[in-house]
């Protein structure tokens, strides 16, 4: 059997297995298997753009903000099911992600810039929502409860956003591993590993880096969907901000950037001790979670900079874990 | 817009502007010399403008006596997270970078969020004597701000300019290797060049405490504001944060007068976006891509 069909395998029993999770499990632990899955979804988009195009962008939460403000303004002012909805706000996060890396490569704008860049974007969208009343401006939209239905994205029991996330972040992981392996997948790490190269060999960089940003910005806004329909509220700061944004590429940074299963495994090792500090801790301390992330992703860059699975995959092959490999040039080359 | 309210948005926006450069030059000079944009810029004045409310508000100290415990303190707190966790990831990856510092701000932010409480803080001090001059109206906190912060400015200027350290350290920003090659200490260099960018916002705690609030989320808006000017004004370029902070102030506090609510945020990043797609290398920078 060839790798890639192990690994396809894999997935699949994976998912399997943890379909039945909920059979036996209590909603405290439902409740972090959905966490898991919708950041471990939410990352693995982010990695299709940051990880495999090289693209660092430290805005996605623009997209996400998208995603949860589009499908619950036309749930709440029109009735129309999230289910429909996600696919308008992906559609209009696709072309805004499309618009945005249309001028940013366009204009020569890598490395460090283009993460100033999207970080500058997703902070104007903070500033840019809450002075829009018909979305609640600061005070944010709420997401009315409608009761149990399916056909509302709306369940009783936390089992059922429970299966959604599985079934995005499944997806998202089958989606990768199509990338990894596909022609789109190599033009994207040509682009990565040395550009003007690939440009000489003819891969239209261009196009690939396009398509990265577009299908990661269209994938992020499903998750915001997903986020708003579970936590049914929404702010400009709490989905737009620095700090969601920052959130996303976390895991996939921490888990291994580039590869298929970073995102996931970042979100399995992370989200359970946030969610553990958070529930120990919160009552005294505020903001523990996000110390115990900012920790972790100080540690993990000063003594893994590859990530979880760089370590993994270097003592397998015996190779040291230095970032040089990876192939990112430093800031301020150019 | 009447003149008078345009009058008063400007002369506000230029003395804040001041105090924005000065902020700026520190994050320019460590962005120029180290090539590392540092995220947590603005979490380092966060800690200094708590140092110096708890001397102001607690000690009873003036503000401006605080200089002397907030330039060294801001230093020795430079020097050690360089030493602790820049140096060891000069050589790394730009979005490794990013990350560790991203993730010093988070921690910064936090622990004070968890030492601090969320609670605003505001420091009465005798600065807020209101100075009319025709139909503007500036605070004494405001004005001493403008003219300490230009007047670091400049002293660094002249200090990188005409003192053999300082040329060391331009050096270092210009080609690491070729100084080391002329026989300076280019590590040196780098913890010089860490160090005084964090003193720079020593000096900005505390001429803005008189007039500014501390909470443990100030230096989110002041760290992301500093990227706009220092871009603005050219990575690296001394003058140019100077003129960018002038420019960016004026630009916030006119535009906060002539638009609805906080768009006039909106109107400095989409500056930003502008300046980094027309003209990368800043509005002075020589030849552009």
């Amino acid at each position: 059997m060839k790798a890639v069909d192990r690994q396809v395998t894999f997935t699949v029993v994976l998912f399997v297995v943890l379909l039945f999770i909920p059979t036996f499990a209590s909603q405290y632990i439902i409740n972090i298997g959905f966490m898991v899955f919708l950041y471990a979804f939410l990352a693995t988009a982010w990695n299709i753009l940051g990880g495999y195009a090289g693209q660092h962008s430290l805005g996605h939460g623009l997209f996400l903000g998208i995603g949860a403000y589009v499908s619950t303004y036309l749930f709440v002012s029109a009735g129309i099911t999230p289910w429909l909805g996600m696919w308008v706000g992906a559609v209009i996060a696709g072309v805004t992600g499309w618009f945005i890396g249309y001028l940013c490569f366009r204009y020569g704008i890598k490395g460090a810039y283009f993460a100033l860049v999207t970080i500058a974007l997703a902070e104007a969208a903070v500033y840019v929502a809450t002075n829009i009343q018909a979305i609640g401006g600061a005070g944010g939209l709420e997401v009315p409860w409608k009761g149990n239905n399916f056909w509302i994205m709306q369940f009783g029991s936390r089992t059922g956003y429970y299966y959604v996330a599985l079934v995005a972040a499944f997806l998202g992981v089958l989606l990768t591993l199509w990338i990894a392996r596909s022609r789109f997948g190599y033009y994207l790490i040509s682009v990565r590993e040395n550009e003007d190269a690939a440009e000489a060999l003819g891969v239209n960089t261009m196009k690939a880096k396009l398509m990265a940003i577009t299908l990661s910005a269209f994938m992020t806004a499903i998750g915001g969907t997903l986020y708003a329909q579970y936590f049914t509220y929404m702010n400009p700061r709490s989905v737009f901000g620095e700090g969601p944004s920052v959130q996303i590429l976390l895991f996939a940074i921490i888990g291994g950037i580039g590869t298929v299963w970073g995102p996931a495994v970042g979100a399995l090792i992370l989200v359970p001790i946030a969610e553990i500090t958070r529930a120990e801790l919160s009552g005294s301390f505020a903001g523990a979670n996000l110390l115990i992330y900012g920790l972790i992703l100080v540690l993990v860059m000063l003594f893994m900079p590859k990530g979880v699975l760089g370590i993994l995959g270097s003592l397998g092959k015996g190779k040291k874990n230095s970032p040089g490999e990876i192939g990112h040039e430093p800031v301020g080359s150019k | 817009m009447t003149t008078a309210l345009f009058l008063q948005a400007l002369v506000s926006g230029i003395l804040m502007g001041g105090v924005l450069a000065l902020i700026s030059i520190g994050l320019t000079l460590i962005w120029g010399v180290l090539k590392i944009i540092n995220f947590a810029h603005g979490e380092f004045l966060m800690i200094g403008m708590y140092l110096v409310y708890f001397l102001v508000a607690k000690m009873g100290w003036d503000p401006y006596l605080t200089l002397i415990v907030s330039i060294p303190a801001l230093f020795l707190i430079g020097v050690v997270i360089f030493e602790l966790t820049i140096r060891p990831i000069l050589k790394y990856p730009a979005i490794n970078q990013i990350m560790l510092t991203v993730g010093l701000s988070l921690v910064l932010q936090n622990l004070a969020l968890i030492f601090f409480k969320a609670d605003v803080l505001f420091a009465q001090t005798r600065y807020n004597t209101a100075l009319t001059i025709g139909s503007v109206v500036v605070t004494s906190g405001k004005l001493i701000a403008f003219i300490g912060s230009i007047l670091a400015t400049f002293i660094l200027y002249w200090l990188l300019q005409n003192t053999d350290t300082g040329r060391g350290i331009r050096a270092a920003a210009q080609d690491g290797d070729a100084a080391t090659l002329m026989g300076i200490d280019v590590s040196w260099a780098y913890l010089l060049a860490f160090g005084i960018g964090s003193a720079c916002l020593g000096v900005a705690a505390s001429l803005m405490i008189p007039f500014y609030y501390v909470s443990p989320t100030v230096g989110e808006f002041f760290g992301l504001i500093a990227f706009v000017i220092v871009v603005l004004g050219g990575m690296g370029n001394f003058l140019g944060a100077l003129a960018g902070g002038l420019i960016i102030g004026v630009t916030e506090s006119v535009g906060a007068a002539a638009l609805p609510g906080s768009l006039s945020r909106v109107l400095v990043f989409a500056v930003f976006v502008l300046i980094l797609l027309y003209r990368p290398l800043g509005l002075f920078g020589g030849k552009q891509r």
